[in-house]
């Protein structure tokens, strides 16, 4: 048996000021930061302070003691949302990870939250800049001139998988998957092969196989080995190489098929020969081939298409699925994935609603056509970095959710709910309800940690490094008895 | 020549009534395309009137630090 799910997502936004010649991103990532109120969040820590647990009976771990961090720069630079996000300066980039939930729906609608974060945040900042500058947020993963940022997908997954086949299984899927969830660039970068226009923003600056690093030398596998829980029984599977989307279809694609795809892994029940022949060539070639018909070479021999692997997996995640049980989300992302991969094997183009490097493909090229300009016109990249904007009035693809010209996953209830409450199922829970009731004397947070300060006594951190615990189930009634958040930390630590 | 008459005509709407059984289906073909088409020409318009002005400009000075 697989665990049960738990995912998240970190994205980093790209961040400019117009008209600032000395604009610093670092400055403007602290200042859009320090702009967005979420009621309770202000003036808590990040806790990068990493202890052994000490178990409580109830999932937590507790101990007392008092450190001494750079509170003012932490502070500046770290928000825990009263969601159980993170909303963050992560280098020269303003960062959203979600809270831990347990399907992928949830995390559209928190993934989706983390725009209106970054777009309110922004609205806030902009009113503190002179006359005449605008700041602006690009939910995008290149600036075209060979720079990139990222969209990391995390997934909790059991300790005894072997890591050996996560890179065996996973790294033929992760190349392929483009087709569906990349979010198409205009050209290409890192002085890679020059294109018109290709699938992915991310594929151009995928240079090995498997490694550690993540800004430079990107690998398709990252071996980050950072659970942020119990790490005899998790690891947290760290994905580095998709794009941010803005189409909630292919977002939800790309991480609901990867759940699906582990779940196989963990029970060991993909045992085909899927390995590609030379991956970090063969994710750029995918990319820059917008016919989807490009076959490349397969280790057990053979030619296959991008389309026609991703259907292998799909075969195989039928069969799996054939004797156990599939909830309904798990159910529909098969459903949809079969669908798509069809689709994109009859022509690509007709997913002009769902998926994200279509859609802007149909609105460039209507562009052009209609202006008589070319893929190197000025007015295309323009378009292409336009897409991504996060105004409502100004991003491209926010106008043709609002013409109704693109599929939806979830409604915008469902993002509005994600703003205000923590996801009732996972240890987020227990960390945005803490927020909400007692934000002032919040003093750190980690993923697995939440420290208070109350007053005379020692700093008291709960630690959590149970995922799956601190819901709302386990932890409700205790908040209830609790009057304050003294006696909560009593319960908790006696 | 006389064919891409005959497909421009077809592709109007509103000539071929002649006892072909197929004519109605062509007719909501080309109706569709004309739909597409409408729909498409509105979608620019309305592109047209946010896209920055000064694109050479903008995209230029669009630079990032690389992250992650």
């Amino acid at each position: 048996m697989p665990l049960p799910s738990v995912i998240g997502s970190e994205i980093e936004y790209g961040i400019t000021v117009q008209n600032d010649r000395d604009f610093d991103p670092i400055s403007g990532c602290v200042l859009l930061v320090n702009a967005y109120q979420d009621d309770g969040a202000a003036d808590i820590l990040w806790d990068y302070d990493q202890e052994n647990p000490l178990a409580d009976a109830r999932g937590f771990n507790v101990e007392g003691e008092k450190y001494t961090p750079n509170q003012q720069e932490n502070i500046a630079r770290n928000k825990t949302l009263r969601n159980g996000a993170r909303f963050y300066v992560d280098h020269a980039h303003p960062e959203y990870s979600t809270p831990e939930v347990t399907n992928v729906r949830d995390l559209i609608a928190y993934e989706r939250a983390g725009e209106w974060t970054m777009e309110t945040a922004r609205r806030a900042a902009d009113a503190l800049l002179p006359d005449g500058q605008t700041i602006l947020i690009h939910k995008n993963n290149s600036d075209r001139k060979g720079n990139s940022y990222g969209c990391h997908e995390n997934f909790l997954i059991a300790r005894r998988t072997p890591f050996k086949d996560i890179v065996e299984y996973l790294t033929p899927y992760l190349i392929t998957r483009q087709v569906y969830c990349g979010s198409g660039k205009v050209g290409s970068e890192n002085r890679k092969m020059p294109c018109d226009y290709q699938i992915s923003q991310r594929a151009d600056f995928f240079e090995t196989e498997v490694a550690l690093d993540t800004m430079v030398k990107r690998p398709i596998v990252n071996t980050r080995d950072e659970p942020h829980a119990d790490r005899d029984k998790y690891r947290r599977l760290h994905v580095i190489i998709g794009d941010s989307n803005m189409s909630e279809v292919s977002s939800y694609l790309k991480t609901g098929v990867a759940n699906i795809i582990l779940a196989m892994i963990e029970d060991g029940v993909l045992t085909s020969n899927y390995s590609v022949v030379d991956p970090v060539r063969v994710v750029k070639e995918v990319s820059h081939d917008t016919t989807c018909k490009a076959d490349f070479a397969m280790e057990r021999g053979g030619r296959l298409t991008a389309v026609e692997l991703q259907q292998e997996y799909l075969e195989a995640a039928l069969a799996y699925f054939s004797s156990r049980e599939l909830d309904p989300i798990h159910k529909d992302v098969l459903v949809r994935w079969e669908r798509v991969l069809g689709q994109l094997k009859e022509d690509p183009l007709q997913l002009d609603r769902e998926v994200d490097w279509v859609i802007k493909h149909k609105i460039i090229s209507g562009f052009m056509e209609r202006k008589k300009v070319s893929w190197d016109h000025p007015q295309v990249a323009m378009l292409d970095l336009q897409y991504h904007d996060s105004r409502p009035d100004k991003g491209l693809y926010h106008l043709l959710e609002r013409r109704g010209e693109v599929d939806r996953i979830i409604e915008d209830e469902d993002i509005q709910r994600a703003l205000q409450q923590p996801p009732p199922d996972t240890r987020a829970y227990f960390r945005g309800e803490c927020i909400r009731r007692y934000g002032s004397a919040v003093f750190g947070v980690n993923w697995d940690s939440i420290s208070f300060n109350l007053g005379e006594d020692p700093i008291k951190r709960i630690l959590m490094n149970e995922p799956l615990k601190g819901t709302k189930r386990h932890v409700k009634e205790l908040f209830d008895a609790s009057d304050t958040v003294a006696e909560l930390v009593s319960k908790l630590t006696g | 020549m006389a064919d891409q008459t005959q497909k421009k005509k077809q592709g109007g709407g509103d000539e071929g009534a002649s006892a072909k059984g197929d004519d109605a289906g062509q007719k909501k073909i080309a109706k569709k395309g004309e739909e597409l088409k409408e729909e498409m020409d509105s979608l620019i318009d309305e592109i047209d009137e946010v896209l920055e002005e000064n694109a050479e400009e903008f995209v230029k000075n669009y630079v990032q630090r690389g992250g992650e």
